[in-house]
């Protein structure tokens, strides 16, 4: 296992390897999202109550559960950063991040979209929602933060230190918002807490659970192999790439390392 | 064992406070004019401003506090005592505390002593004022210690200050978040104790882990 740890933090063999997984994990994103989308567009029920304006919970729930597992998965890169100082894991720490405050963003905005035909206003401030706004700022502090230090390392070293704080303390956040949530009492109806959701309702939510968690995996990997480059552009093995255009990898975003 | 260190750092930091009070008033006259905006901005109505006062205060401490952060490690690292600090044989993590604790008493309290004056302005129910100084006394110190990580995370860069708010802010929110609860619940007379003993657990556990985190961003900043 730790030689499979020790390949796998090598920028080398991770852009060689990514050019293979690359293709099979694109074609499954759009498979479980396109398998998805049909299934919760034309398959699924409609709500006795809210219609067919519930069908984008399709998007939001999975948007926000991404939201916060980036997060998570950001602070474990930055830990690895911290500990064992491996290089991916910095790209990682990078790369993350703007992905991360995009689908937060995304789940908000949907949140809001959602929320004018149910509860005819675009914001409420309910625990859920003010919680992925404060998790949004969490990002753009760890966003911020790494654009502001212009060395690569330590951008990522001090935007770990920052993911790992921002981990301890959401937590203590979710708590204080839901306490602060139940004193002041808004008028919300619950909404996704439904008693019992049929089978035809909840299984197209897994699937596109699955196809958000494949695109984020596309989506890391583009941006990994790019930074990759960016950052090993001194070394023989891009070099040899960037003057063969012809390699085998597939859609090689090698100009950018030049 | 570290005594002698922990005293001169100590008495070091005094001597610099003393000799640049600017550093601890400019953070209380800016408390003064935020609250000052309040009954300006929104109305100066007595009832209306007894319910927002607390809330007021609290926030308007915080963003005092936060400019002050800005100051923490900066003129250390400009003029390079931050360095010999790291390489000094004592542990970071306690200097950084010792700095950290002398900082909240030179800057701080002085804070928290000016609140009450202003709760007077804002007519602060009587029943407020304990949670007020307690709310105060037992949160402040834990925005000090997560506000120095990211004081020491930003020390380095230029414009660290708009940065520094941008990244600790939204740490802050459960602070103020039972703080307030537990101002709201002392003006309508009931218990405030199960905030106050949140807000201690979060002091205990800021004093337990931001020192490290600190020293840690401390070696990062200077390294780059």
């Amino acid at each position: 296992m730790w030689t499979w740890f020790h390949k796998l933090s090598s920028p080398k063999w991770f852009y060689q390897i990514s050019s293979q997984w690359l293709p099979w994990i694109a074609c499954a994103a759009v498979l479980f999202l396109t398998a998805g989308l049909i299934l919760a567009l034309a398959y699924a029920p409609a709500d006795y109550q809210q219609g067919n304006s519930f069908r984008i919970m399709y998007i939001h729930v999975p948007a926000a559960i991404l939201a916060q597992s980036c997060y998570m998965m950001m602070a474990v890169a930055g830990g690895i950063v911290l500990i064992w100082r491996i290089k991916l894991a910095e790209m990682a720490v990078k790369c993350i991040a703007p992905f991360g405050a995009s689908i937060t963003f995304l789940a908000l905005v949907t949140g809001g979209i959602w929320g004018y035909p149910t509860w005819g206003t675009w914001w409420v401030w309910d625990a859920r929602g003010t919680s992925m706004l404060i998790l949004l700022f969490l990002y753009f502090g760890v966003i911020a933060l790494q654009s502001a230090i212009s060395t690569a390392s330590g951008a990522a070293r001090a935007g770990s230190l920052l993911a790992l704080v921002g981990v301890v303390n959401i937590p203590i956040i979710k708590y204080s918002v839901e306490w602060w949530n139940t004193l002041h009492q808004p008028a919300t109806f619950k909404l996704t807490e439904k008693p019992s959701m049929p089978v035809e309702m909840w299984s197209p939510l897994l699937v596109m659970v699955i196809g958000f968690y494949l695109v984020f995996g596309v989506v890391l990997i583009l941006r990994l192999r790019n930074e990759v480059l960016e950052r090993e552009h001194k070394t023989n093995w891009v070099r040899k790439l960037i003057e063969t255009p012809a390699d085998s990898s597939v859609n090689t975003p090698a100009k950018k390392g030049t | 064992m570290y005594w002698y260190s922990i005293k001169s750092m100590i008495g070091r930091e005094l001597l610099i406070a003393a000799r640049y009070p600017a550093e601890i008033l400019n953070p209380l006259v800016f408390f003064l004019m935020v609250v000052t905006l309040f009954p300006l901005g929104i109305s100066p109505e007595p009832e209306f401003l007894s319910q927002i006062a607390g809330p007021v205060i609290w926030i308007a401490a915080l963003l005092a506090l936060m400019l002050s952060l800005d100051s923490l490690f900066k003129n250390d690292f400009d003029d390079g005592s931050l360095e010999q600090l790291l390489i000094s044989p004592s542990p970071i993590a306690m200097m950084v505390l010792v700095k950290v604790i002398t900082h909240w008493f030179t800057t701080v309290f002085p804070i928290i002593l000016l609140a009450p004056v202003l709760a007077l302005m804002l007519h602060l129910p009587a029943e407020g004022y304990g949670a007020l100084f307690l709310t105060l006394l037992l949160g402040t110190p834990t925005i000090s210690l997560i506000g120095g990580i990211g004081a020491a995370l930003t020390v380095g860069l230029h414009r660290g200050g708009v940065l520094l708010s941008l990244i600790v802010l939204p740490l802050f929110i459960p602070i103020l978040v039972f703080s307030a609860s537990a101002i709201e619940a002392a003006n309508m007379g009931m218990l405030y104790n199960p905030q106050l003993a949140i807000l201690a657990a979060m002091l205990l556990l800021a004093l337990l882990a931001a020192p490290f985190a600190t020293a840690f961003a401390l070696k990062i900043s200077i390294n780059n």
